[in-house]
């Protein structure tokens, strides 16, 4: 019973740090163009700096 | 850094197809110095620029070009979101929410299920309760605002009984959990509400991305002009900042973002998205031009005698609005299926309520048995059941090439039982197309080829994209130039090549192009707009599906008669678009639900009256706006696979409904025996929601 005193609020810290991550990423437009996002690893980075 | 503010501006750029498109916009428009970024937005083809105030909208648009994509300006008023894409993102927050809470119970629910009993179990429950209480508050407002709205206007929806089972459920959880009572409803109250926040997160995400593709679409209102300035030098102004008494410079192949009157130069005008007419009228000075309509041959000067939503446009759009009304009276499916199911419900939870309190149960175990009445019958599948469904069948539809603006488009098309077609741009293509290339000789067709590339005037376009098609190579070609009203000069081996208008006009209205090499005429193109590919097929497969179809065209009948014998349909010809108004309305009078396939402006009225409507991609802005769905590409097909996947759908939804009804008919008398724990509840609610997705997941692959 005791150990419960900790691990219920770790597990519910947890789920709202999860929850505030996806909140965050929302807003900052991470959600905004998932189609693209899937095709953006296959862009190259542009090579034209001096060597 | 330069010190000077960026401007920002969205362009929807419809050819966005692969990662090597994104990677050439934002990589090729940054090398034009006076644009200083640019982020492209795949999902919704479409690019944001921020460029130096002196960067002039066709500069811009040109710099699209030089790097092979066409770019529409797309307006985006500062400051003034999308409700669309707010509504979803509100709805994804409340799924968030929804979801997190719902895990968290779940896991404190299984340890009182498999065994917690006194302190811990009540510890539990109350636990449960605070993460449930403000995720009610606060994932439930979609219901519940919409559940109310119904309420005060004496009607009612699927929200109600939802709004209602959930209330009821928390209230008496919370009273068993102050009473120390071995069962509440928490994870079930909350279970609920995520997996109807699913279906509502998914209906809203599809109308977002027909949306989006629809807005990618809107351009062929000119969206602004040259205009000439006192000094006589010439600038960029946007058509909702054209005033009347401007004169606007108007190239050839460019469509007039205003009405007015011809000051200087003649030309001729293509009119088939304004009246349906298909063959180009002349333009002389002091005749009236009017906005959305093609000028073909030669640069003008047009004075602007009316602009934005004083154009002959205007009227139209005003039948449009009234059109539209007929519409917004037709009920989803799944508020028809509430009609029935909530006074159902209501009425079973009640007399379960009546029956154990008459057998002498007490009324707080009475109580119980009533909300496990209302939380199994609560509409979780038949929340899931429409939306499931039709998200699939947009996503595949998509996929063949057909934007389905909403769910209740969908259900439309499924009941529909006539077609109603407009000739010009619908059954036909809408654009010249090259008719005698193929008695020509390669090279004078890769000469062809070479000459037309360079130009954007709509013959040349028309020839460049019949020659590509026949994969010719375009012969070398020097000292090429534009001249306008004429056509294009160049040298050819030393030897002098022209493109341009036939010495005399043939009949006055065809058109034509003639290739001359050292002024002598070499060989000469027709133009004609003609049918699409596969029209006779289409038309045959919508014979197949039961339907009747009629041309409705506002083209003369001597244009008519021949594509409505090639495809054995008959044909009202020379309507106005009041007339086509009356004909749907003839229709509807005679009990039939017509779908209206249109692309004109003059198909706007009609369109937005029809049962259900289509129209092309390259359909005038307002056809687009009124239609349902929109097909793109050349072929007339997707309208009949629109129509097949409609009526799966429909099928689907049926089958979904029924799921629902059958399980119902289980888990009821179960829960009317007192039998539903909060563990029986969260396992028939998961279980049902399961089966009408994985039954809506059959629709996947069904349109290819």
């Amino acid at each position: 019973m005791n150990g419960l005193v900790f691990l219920i609020p770790i597990a519910l810290g947890l789920g709202l740090l999860g929850l505030a991550a996806f909140f965050w990423s929302l807003r900052r437009g991470q959600f905004d163009d998932l189609d693209g996002a899937a095709l953006r690893i296959f862009v190259e980075d542009e090579e034209e700096r001096a060597p | 850094m330069t010190a000077t503010a960026l401007i920002e501006r969205d362009f929807a750029v419809p050819d966005i197809r692969c990662a090597g498109c994104i990677a050439k916009l934002e990589q090729g428009l940054v090398r034009d110095r006076r644009i200083a970024a640019a982020r492209v937005n795949f999902t919704e083809k479409r690019v944001h620029l921020s460029c130096l105030p002196e960067a002039e909208m066709p500069d811009l648009v040109g710099a699209f070009a030089s790097l092979g994509f066409e770019a529409h300006p797309v307006d985006n008023a500062p400051g003034e979101a999308d409700p669309g894409a707010a509504n979803t993102r509100e709805l994804l927050r409340a799924v968030a929410v929804a979801g997190f809470a719902m895990m968290n119970i779940m896991l404190l629910s299984v340890s009182v299920w498999s065994g917690a009993a006194g302190a811990t179990r009540d510890l539990f429950h109350w636990l449960s309760a605070m993460i449930a209480l403000p995720t009610i508050a606060y994932a439930g407002r979609p219901f519940f605002r919409s559940a109310w709205r119904a309420l005060r206007h004496r009607q009612t929806n699927m929200n109600v009984p939802i709004s209602i089972g959930v209330l009821l459920a928390s209230a008496l959880s919370l009273y068993e959990t102050a009473t120390h009572g071995p069962h509440a409803y928490f994870d079930g109250a909350v279970m609920l509400l995520f997996f109807l926040l699913c279906g509502r997160w998914l209906d809203s995400v599809m109308r977002d991305r027909a949306r989006g593709g629809v807005t990618a679409l809107l351009r062929n209102m000119g969206t602004g002009a040259m205009v000439v300035g006192a000094d006589g030098g010439s600038r960029w102004v946007d058509a909702t900042a054209l005033e009347p008494g401007m004169v606007m410079l108007v190239a050839a192949g460019e469509r007039l973002a205003a009405d007015g009157v011809v000051v200087a130069g003649e030309s001729r005008f293509d009119l088939s998205l304004l009246t349906g007419e298909s063959a180009p009228v002349a333009a002389h000075v002091d005749d009236r031009v009017h906005a959305g309509t093609l000028n073909l041959d030669a640069p003008i000067r047009v004075r602007v005698t009316a602009a934005g939503a004083d154009t002959a446009i205007a009227d139209i759009a005003r039948l449009m609005g009234e059109a539209a009304q007929g519409k917004s009276r037709y009920v989803r499916i799944a508020d028809r299926a509430a009609r029935l199911y909530a006074p159902a419900v209501h009425a079973l939870a009640l007399l379960a309520f009546a029956g154990w309190m008459i057998a002498g149960a007490g009324w707080h175990h009475s109580l119980l048995i009533a909300v496990a009445v209302l939380i199994i019958t609560c509409p979780c599948a038949l929340g899931l059941a429409v939306p499931a469904a039709q998200i699939v069948a947009a996503g595949e539809l998509m996929r063949v090439g057909v934007l389905i603006k909403d769910g209740s488009a969908l259900e439309r098309l499924a009941e529909v039982d006539a077609a109603l077609i407009d000739k010009t741009g619908t059954l036909t293509l809408g654009r010249p197309v090259a008719l005698d290339l193929d008695r020509l000789d390669y090279r004078t067709k890769a000469l062809l080829l070479a000459l037309a590339q360079v130009s954007r005037h709509p013959l040349s376009e028309a020839l460049r994209r019949d020659l590509t098609a026949r994969d010719i190579e375009p012969e070398p070609v020097e000292k090429v130039r534009e001249i306008p009203g004429f056509g294009i000069e160049a040298s050819w081996q030393g030897r002098a090549v022209s493109l341009g208008r036939p010495d005399r006009d043939l009949t006055g209205s065809a058109l034509a192009a003639q290739l001359s090499i050292d002024g002598e005429k070499v060989a000469t193109v027709h133009f004609a707009d003609q049918l699409r590919p596969d029209a006779r097929s289409a038309i045959d497969a919508l014979r197949a599906e039961g339907l009747d179809a009629m041309i409705l065209s506002g083209d003369r009948a001597e244009a008519v008669a021949p594509v409505a014998r090639t495809l054995g349909l008959t044909a009202q010809t020379g309507m106005s678009p009041q007339d086509k108004l009356a004909a749907i309305a003839r229709q509807a009078a005679l009990g039939r639900k017509v779908l209206m396939i249109g692309d004109g402006l003059n198909d706007g009225p009609a369109l937005a009256a029809g049962h259900a409507s289509m129209a092309p991609g390259s359909a005038s802005d307002a056809g687009k706006n009124a239609a349902d769905c929109i097909f793109l590409g050349d072929r007339l097909m997707p309208v009949v696979q629109a129509l097949r996947m409609a009526r799966r759908t429909q099928a689907i939804v049926r089958q979904n409904f029924a799921l629902a009804i059958g399980y119902n008919i289980i888990a009821v008398p179960l829960a009317f025996m007192g039998h539903v724990t909060p563990l029986v509840a969260a396992l028939a609610m998961s279980g049902s929601s399961l089966m009408v997705v994985g039954n809506a997941m059959r629709l996947k692959r069904a349109a290819r």
